[in-house]
């Protein structure tokens, strides 16, 4: 088994609500492996989103530690940690929200590069184009602004700014909720497609057991803050421990299909 | 550009424009107009609009044309209201980003500032200034400004914490964006749209201040103003009225294009937000 | 059998759109049937729900006939067809409290008075299963969360006791355990009353938990409709079987894992 890419150690947070502290992430644990997929399910207000925002150094944990690549994350602090966000990115669960409403195509996909200097000025309209092409969209809306496009084109620009810089880890937060089901299955492949190539490991967010099922190899369910079971995805949904994990399990909708039923 | 096709394309923008382009092309080219200083005496005392068509507005009781004063007073009046209302907008949006972004302290203290300043009313505060400052075209305009720089501080420091917690000022600092590029790229192009749709209520009440200020004869005494021309008019107020009437006219013509501009714009941009 | 509600060659055109919204629609629906319309955004579902309420914006060409026969009069929104939105915050009045709300559409709609509709939303609330009827009826929207929220919503959309309940993807702004629950609710509510249900979905999966007939739309149309156990055992569109497809594939791992085996 290949060393941790991420490593979670302890990592609590709490927020005052109404002047009384609420936590929202209770000293979880959890591993990442290189070019592995571990999902984090649970129950809205579970502390799944906290917890994808703290990996991503968005939010401040108030202990714990956090290891990426064997560098302390949770030390990194200004230059060094703009340096080491190329190798961590993130793709948010609203594709609209996620954009600069002004911002086009293009600029989306220029920034990271023009960031850290990972192509020249004349070469980065040919590296956009490449990129576009490669999440399976054409070339020809680069020009074109972020609320003119569809959903789904939107998912896959938000993709292609999450892998311009060639990261190690994508943090996919409901990043396919906001998909029609069609959409949805594409998107997936993509995201298959991309982790053969570029040897990515995903933590991807989500409330659906279903929908992680068939594109996880772990799954973490997280309820009430806490890290409750993680195991092989096949076995968690054919034999739940927790309550929580039968609870979700038990709320995947059936395809009705008349035929023999289990 | 497409906004500013659906601006014309409103009733009330396609007004305003009409109102106040005529007005800034009376003001610019006032001097064209009448070369001739408007408080030089053009004719005899008093006389009647519509009864000289060399002085087809009439004089007043010093024998100084009327449509002058008019022409140029709408220079003094653009002019004061457009300073004021450029000041307090850049005043007010500065101090409003700095609070918003420095936070703790710094915004204690200049929120304080705020609110101290919006305890006072506004046309007081004005009065009060240029009664100790001494009465110049500059200091009206800093005066107006001092009365209205609290509003756009207000919302400069609302939109830009509300935008810092969106998604995409989050996305901007995954890719590893400075702060200061997320400052002026990410944050501040969308916070100052809302800000500057405050700019057609402030100049608004930039040319009435004005006006009244001038009306109580704290304008500048070398220009001739809408004001000043109402206060004079005033004392023949019985055998003359046209003296304070048509410079009200022009006084609330110009409020009225302000408004309507104000509105077509709020309608051109909001249609432009129902698109999406 | 006459049914409850007829569409007949529904188009309808918004302003300024190239191609229609919907493009000749019809179907019946029976007293206590349970229609599903599965599709994904921009397939015309919600434009649909709207034209069957008339809620469409003016100015909105529209043509084609929805009758009632049976009702003996233009149906009422509120009293005769119930509505559930997909987001049950923007549905509720964020300033009045949950059992007014409820209450409210009770005395516009059933002759009653105030207390006798209070009693009623008291007890609507119990029977949308939310713990402690009469404290959650002084609730604020805000106090709750957002599955209770929907629930909420739901006895609202009940309270008058209408024939046709129109559910315009009730769980997609929920998680799926409040979803599960929150289908489970509605499919009790309308057996209980004898309702009607319209149940708009971009979840084939979850839509069949529920519905005796689904109709597939795509692009406007109405590309498919029939029994339940039909459409998802032998569906005639292969968008049909798309939708089916990638709704099957998720519950793939655990087939194998069980043994099942899937191609």
């Amino acid at each position: 088994m290949s060393a941790a890419l991420l490593e979670l150690r302890g990592v609590s947070k709490s927020f005052l609500r109404a002047g009384q502290p609420v936590s929202a992430v209770d000293s979880v644990s959890l591993d990442l492996g290189c070019g592995e997929t571990l999902a984090l399910v649970g129950p809205s207000g579970s502390g799944k989103s906290t917890l994808a925002r703290i990996v991503m150094r968005l939010v401040e944990p108030d202990s714990g530690e956090i290891r990426f690549d064997g560098v302390d994350l949770a030390a990194a602090q200004g230059e060094a940690l703009r340096k080491l966000r190329r190798r961590f990115q993130m793709v948010f669960q609203d594709p609209l929200a996620a954009f600069n409403p002004r911002a086009t195509v293009a600029r989306v996909l220029d920034d990271p590069l023009r960031i850290h200097r990972l192509a020249g000025r004349d070469e980065r309209p040919s590296a956009i184009a490449a990129l576009l092409e490669r999440v399976g969209l054409d070339r020809s809306l680069a020009g074109r602004r972020i609320h003119e496009i569809s959903g789904g084109q939107r998912q896959r620009i938000a993709i292609a700014r999450a892998i311009v810089t060639k990261p190690d880890l994508v943090v996919l937060d409901e990043a396919l909720s906001a998909l029609d089901v069609t959409v949805r299955s594409a998107v997936l492949k993509l995201l298959r497609d991309l982790q053969c190539e570029q040897q990515l490991s995903y933590l991807f967010i989500s409330h659906d057991l279903a929908l992680v099922s068939s594109f996880a190899e772990r799954i973490a369910i997280m309820d009430a803050g806490r890290i409750v079971e993680t195991g092989p995805a096949a076995k968690v949904i054919a034999d739940p421990q927790s309550a929580t994990a039968k609870a979700l399990v038990a709320a995947i909708p059936k395809l009705k299909t008349g035929a023999v039923q289990p | 550009m497409n906004t500013l096709r659906r601006f014309f394309a409103t009733p009330e923008g396609a007004a305003g424009a009409a109102i106040l382009g005529m007005l800034v092309l009376i003001a610019l080219f006032a001097p064209l107009l009448f070369p001739q200083d408007p408080l030089s005496i053009a004719g005899p005392p008093l006389l009647h609009p519509f009864t000289d068509w060399s002085l087809p507005l009439g004089t007043d009781r010093l024998g100084r044309d009327v449509l002058a004063g008019i022409v140029h007073g709408a220079r003094t009046s653009l002019a004061v209201a457009l300073a004021a209302a450029l000041a307090s907008i850049v005043v007010g949006a500065t101090v409003g980003t700095i609070a918003s972004f420095a936070g703790g302290l710094v915004d204690e203290a200049l929120m304080r500032l705020v609110d101290a300043f919006q305890t006072v009313p506004g046309f007081l505060l004005a009065l009060a200034f240029v009664s100790i400052v001494g009465p110049s075209l500059a200091v009206v305009v800093v005066a107006i400004a001092l009365s209205a720089w609290t509003g756009p501080a207000r919302i400069a420091r609302a939109e830009v914490l509300s935008i810092r917690e969106r998604d995409y000022v989050a996305a901007a600092r995954v890719i590893g964006m400075r702060p200061s590029e997320i400052a002026f790229r990410e944050i501040l192009p969308n916070a100052l749209p809302p800000v500057l749709a405050l700019s057609a209520i402030i100049v608004a009440s930039a040319i009435l201040i004005e006006a009244a200020l001038s009306f109580l004869g704290l304008g500048d005494p070398n220009r001739v103003t809408w004001g000043g021309m109402i206060a004079e008019g005033r004392t023949v107020l019985r055998s003359a009225p046209y003296l304070s009437i048509i410079p009200g006219i022009a006084l609330v013509l110009a409020v009225l294009g302000v408004y309507l501009a104000g509105e077509g714009i709020v309608e051109a941009t909001a249609a432009r937000r129902g698109y999406t | 059998m006459t049914p409850r509600l007829s569409i007949q060659d529904i188009s309808v055109r918004y302003v300024g759109a190239a191609v229609p919204a919907l493009d000749r629609v019809s179907f019946d629906l029976a007293a206590g049937e349970r229609l599903a319309v599965i599709g994904e955004s921009g397939s015309g579902k919600s434009t649909l729900a709207l034209a069957v309420v008339g809620l469409l914006p003016s100015r909105t060409v529209v043509s084609g006939s929805t009758d009632w026969p049976g009702l003996g009069h233009p149906p009422v929104n509120g009293r005769d067809i119930g509505f559930v939105f997909q987001d049950p915050g923007a549905s509720l009045d964020p300033v009045m409290r949950v059992g007014r709300q409820i209450a409210e559409v009770a005395y516009t709609h059933l002759g009653i008075g105030w207390q006798a509709a209070h009693a009623t939303a008291i007890e609507l609330i119990g029977r949308v299963r939310l713990p402690e009827p009469a404290r959650i009826a002084e609730a604020f929207p805000h106090q709750l969360s957002g599955g209770q929220r929907q629930r909420v919503a739901i006895a609202a959309a009940i309270a008058a006791r209408p024939k046709l309940l129109i559910a315009d993807e009730p769980t997609s702004a929920l998680d799926t355990i409040v979803q599960a629950e929150i289908v489970s609710l509605i499919d009790r509510l309308v057996k209980e009353d004898g309702m009607s249900l319209i149940f708009i979905s971009h979840d084939i999966a979850l839509a069949s938990t529920i519905a005796d007939r689904i109709a597939v739309f795509r692009a406007g149309r109405m590309v498919e409709i029939g029994k339940t156990e039909d459409v998802v055992a032998v569906p005639r569109e292969a968008y049909t079987r798309t939708l089916i497809e990638a709704a099957v594939i998720p519950l793939a791992t655990s087939a194998d894992h069980a043994g099942g085996g899937q191609s």
